[in-house]
Order: C-alpha cells, then structure tokens, then sequence
C-alpha cells in the first residue's frame, strides 16, 4: 500500500500538524518508503496468531480505590503557557 | 585533577568510603571536564553546577556520619528523557520548550536515595527517535572517538638509481587522529558520550529499540537494557511504552550492574514494574560460565555485514568457549520481521503518546486563530522533522480501515519473535551471542541515511528484537575495527536473568580489555 498527497494531508489534519505544500510532497516519499519496507510483513504466515497484548505476562496490579494525591492546582498549571487563577487559558471555543 | 575522572564508580565508591577525596572534590573535578569539553561534544544540555555541588557536600556530611548509601557521591549524568524535578525535561524536544517538572522520576529518585549526584542532563534524540542523535533540538553530540590511522614515518631514505627505489633508513608506526566527526549513536548519544569522555561517571539512558545498546557499542561503554518491567517507566517522558525501559551506561560491566541495583525497583506508580526483588548483580561477577549453553542465532548474519563485524562475532564465541561454554548453534526465524513490526508499533505508541503536546498545558504554544489551528502551528513548531514522521505513519496505521493490516499483523508477527527466544531458552539456551551494531560509528551528516530513513533504522538490525520480546540485553565493547573505533558484543538473556548477562559480559570484557578514546577534546 501507499500513499498519495492527500491521504498525507489528511493523515496529518488528523495528527494535528500543519503541513504545507512542499512539507506534504517530501513526506509523501518517505512516508511511502517507510510503508514499503515494511510491506515485508505480509509473507508472514499469522494464522491462528494471537496479537500480543503484553510483552511479559503479568496480571493487571490493581490498587485501594482511595485519593492518594491532589490539591496540587498551582503545580499542575504552573508549566503551561498560559493560565488564569489556577486554569488554563486556550483560545476561544465556543460563541 | 583529571586523574578522579578517570576513576571507576567501584574505584571512586571505595575511596570516598576510604577518605582519600571528597565527593564535592569528585564533583569539582567532573564539572571542570564538563565545562571544558562540552562545547565540543554537546553532551550535555543542561549542567546543574549548584545542585551538583550541593548534592556533593550533603554526601559528604553522610560519608562522615557513617550513613553514605550505595552510591554515595557518585556524580551521574541523566538522560533529558527522564523528569527531574526543576531541572531542564524537554526530550530534547522544542515543543517542551522550558518545562520543568514539579515532580522526579522513580529511576532517578532511586539514584539520588542511594546517594548519587545529579552533573545535569544529557543529550539525546528527540524523544528518543533516532539512531544517531542529530534529531535533538540542540544539535547534535559529538563521539569522543575518532577514527585513526596506521602512519609510518619514513627516516632520512637514499636514492638508488633510476629505478627510483627508496630505501628507508628507518620507520616509526603511529596512529594519526583524523579529523572527521562522527556520531555517538542514538538516541542516548549524550548519555554514551559524557560517560566514554569522562564526563560523567555513569549515565541514565532508556531504549525503545536498541536506544541503549548501539550508542554503547559505537562509544566503547557498556549498556544494558533490563527486561521490560524491572525498571519503573513512571517520571520517563513515553515514546512507545509497551518496548520503553531504562537501564545504565557506564564505563565496564562492574559499573553497569552497580547503577541497574540502585535503578531498578518495583513501583506502584507503574503497574508495567514488576514485582519480584532486585538481585545483587555485582555478585555475578566472577562467576563461571563453565558448561553455559550460549546460542548463536543464524539469522543475525546479515548482507552485506562487514568481515569485521563476522570477525568480531567469531572471537566472542571462542573467548566464551575457551572460558568453558558450550556453543550451540539456534535459529530465531522471525528475526527479519522484528525492525518492520517495529516500525508499526512504536510509531502508533508514539502517535498516541504523542498527542499530549498541544499548546495547552506546558511547553510550546504557537497561536492560532482557533483551537485547532493553534494545535497544529504549535505540533508543526514544536516537532522536528523525525518526530513528525513517526507521528504521521503511526496515525496512519491506526487509522479507520488499516488498523488490521497494520498495527494488528504487527502484534502478530511480535508474537512470533518472542516465541522464537521461547523455543531456543526451552532448548535450554542460557544466553544468546550476537553482534550489537551492524558497524561501527558513521559520520556525521551521512548522506546516505538522511536521504533514505529507512537506512538509519536499519541501525537498531541486532537490537530491536530483544525489545519487542521484552528480554533484557546487554552491549558490550569487544574489540576495534581496523580504523581503531570501537565495536560491541550483544548478549541476549531470559526474561528477568540480568545476572546471566552481567556473568558472561564480564567474562568477555576479561577477554577483550577496555577501550578509551583518545583526548582530542
């Protein structure tokens, strides 16, 4: 498989990068480079082949359903770019 | 006080314990060669001069008292992958521009409760995603070692005749530095070159795909990457987290196994910790590997691998067996598909991981005049051209319609590989002997590889199947190529037998001796 100029500028509207034109076209060819390397793939026969889904077995470790942290507001905004009284401040989203 | 650096932390711990120098003259003596050579590697981006000398002198005080902990003293560089509370944490990314975290990671807090002191943080590939750390934000590292070659001097010679035959009258053979700079390998480039320029006496690093194991290998250090699990991924900033683990470099095997003790622990942070208890690995030092079965997988000879690497390989095998291992030849029959599974699964991990980097909450903000337009000026900003790639074939191969094509065959060929090390450690293989690199360092700026990315992942052929098995794996220097750059071992072990590793990495590293670079920083 692989792809064209449009599925590239799809694919990075649904990434939320922007992407210009020029960026689109050389992205193109290596994004297709990549999928063909690993198009190699498909001559492996997974028949019957379950997906892994955790690399060494162990059971999901569960804890006590209690509040062990919190009250940490100034801590958490205190990175962002931009904040009011403890919120974090995004352009506007709704009319 | 060059001399102090050059020390061991086995060396250093005994004579801190002992009274012959300071851990703030220690300190000292790794800031001046920081300050000093770093502006020609760029290992480091960002040097902690106070807290070091302040975490320097409290180890002093606990020395005195009595009470210095395992690593008491011991000056370390961190990977900027992991957090460190108020300290510089960006993956060497520009879209975690200024973040410093209120909080530290498990692996780092680990070292400092032992004792450690924190020299700053080191350079690496932006998030982790590159083979040769030129995908850092802050450019790229610079490996200590440089190629060399075989010059002869010719003394005063004599003409003889026209035949223009040249009698030397006498030849001295030295090795001539060449000029050209090479990479450290990647993506913890930073964390294998302070530790092979005595920048630092060890190094945190983390390997998602041979992220640990080929820049030791192109530096001359040692690195292990512990089985996923033994290493709390918490405070470690995610690239693809069912193949991310951290683990040490250091300058020989001894060290390796002091830091991966004090790393190592099960934390309830982390629900992928294990919970079973970290052994001594310094007590597998010195143990035999009399009657070891030691596997060497057929499919891990490549075309086009060079005689040097084949020749390496070959004397790693004679020197376990003189040392009284069996060899025994195995086949891993999936090896081949491990690098492009590898390529489905962590770029769709990463894509997902990934997505937290929005403008909003820390880092970059570029503005837009929306929301969405804000979060992809800031994504387009913010991430360097690797990062995006990866992103972009991990949204792909997740996206509506290709999920089974893709990520789905991907987890199924990652069960094939790791059954193909079940049927060879049920055949009672001990540990597996493998190549680390299919080269030795290349050059900075290779053409070839930033034409084609295809080319740099082929970098990680050895290592990235022991990442998508979960299994730990250990580099180890075993001798120099023909232009005197070093080239390392690989040895592969079960699930949790680090101490496997450890034993026969050192019997190697008796064999092979140590290597350093020559200064020329």
């Amino acid at each position: 498989m692989s792809v064209d100029i449009d599925t590239v500028k799809r694919v990075a509207r649904l990434a939320r990068i922007a992407v210009g034109a020029e960026d689109a076209a050389r992205m193109t060819g290596e994004l297709n480079a990549i999928l063909g390397f690993v198009e190699q793939l498909d001559e492996v026969d997974i028949s019957g082949v379950e997906p892994m889904t955790s690399v060494i077995p162990m059971a999901m470790k569960k804890r006590q359903d209690a509040v062990t942290d919190g009250d940490k507001a100034a801590d958490i905004v205190a990175n962002a770019p931009a904040t009011d009284e403890n919120f974090f401040l995004v352009p506007k989203v709704v009319e | 006080m060059t001399e102090l650096i050059r020390l061991t932390i086995a060396e250093a711990r005994e004579k801190l314990r002992a009274g012959e120098f300071t851990a703030v003259e220690l300190t000292n003596a790794y800031l001046a060669a920081i300050d000093r050579a770093n502006p020609a590697l760029n290992a480091y981006v960002a040097v902690t001069h106070d807290k070091a000398r302040a975490m320097a002198s409290a180890s002093d005080e606990r020395i005195a008292a009595g009470n210095g902990g395992a690593l008491e003293g011991i000056p370390l560089g961190i990977k900027d992958l992991f957090a460190t509370e108020g300290v510089h944490t960006q993956a060497c990314s520009h879209v975690l521009d200024g973040f410093k975290p209120r909080y530290e990671s498990t692996v780092s807090a680990n070292l400092w409760a032992d004792g450690a002191v924190m020299l700053g943080k080191l350079n690496m590939d932006e998030f982790a995603m590159g083979s040769s750390n030129e995908t850092s934000y802050y450019g790229p590292v610079v490996n200590p070692w440089r190629r060399s070659r075989q010059t002869v001097s010719v003394m005063p010679a004599t003409h003889m005749g026209d035949g223009g035959f040249v009698q030397a009258g006498g030849a001295t053979a030295s090795r001539t530095l060449d000029n050209a700079q090479l990479v450290p390998g990647g993506s913890s480039g930073g964390s294998a070159a302070a530790v092979s320029a005595f920048l630092c006496a060890g190094a945190t690093a983390t390997d998602t795909g041979g992220s640990i194991r080929q820049p030791a290998a192109f530096t001359g250090t040692v690195g292990i990457k512990p089985t996923y699990g033994r290493c709390s991924r918490w405070g470690i900033v995610a690239f693809a987290s069912s193949l991310d683990q951290a683990g040490p470099i250091a300058r020989d095997v001894r060290d390796a196994a002091i830091l991966l003790k004090s790393m190592a622990s099960v934390d309830a942070k982390d629900t992928t910790s294990v919970d079973r208890p970290v052994p001594d690995y310094e007590a597998a030092l010195g143990r035999s590997v009399k009657g070891m079965k030691v596997g060497i997988p057929k499919e891990y000879r490549v075309d086009g691998m060079p005689a040097e690497i084949e020749a390496l390989w070959q004397k790693g095998i004679a020197w376990l067996k003189d040392a009284g291992a069996e060899i025994v030849d195995i086949s891993l029959p999936h090896t081949k598909y491990a690098l492009p599974a590898y390529y489905i699964v962590a770029p769709a991990e990463a894509s997902s991981n990934l997505a937290r980097y929005d403008g909003v909450r820390y880092g970059l903000r570029v503005p837009g005049k929306d929301i969405v337009e804000m979060y992809e000026n800031t994504r387009a900003a913010g991430f360097g051209r690797e990062v995006k790639r990866r992103i972009m074939i991990g949204t792909y191969v997740l996206s509506a319609g290709y999920y089974d094509a893709y990520y789905l065959r991907a987890q199924k060929v990652r069960t094939l590989i790791k059954r193909d090390f079940e049927i060879a450690f049920e055949a009672g293989i001990d540990v597996i002997l493998t190549p680390a690199t299919p080269s030795a360092a290349f050059g900075l700026a290779d053409e070839d590889m930033k034409a084609d990315p295809v080319k740099m992942y082929l970098n990680d052929v050895f290592t990235v199947t022991v990442n998508m098995a979960g299994l730990p794996g250990i580099a180890v220097p075993a001798g120099l190529d023909s232009s005197g750059l070093p080239l390392g071992l690989q040895l592969i072990g079960r699930p949790f037998d680090e101490e496997t590793l450890f034993q026969t990495a050192h019997v190697i590293e008796q064999a092979a001796g140590r290597f350093q670079p020559e200064p020329w920083w």
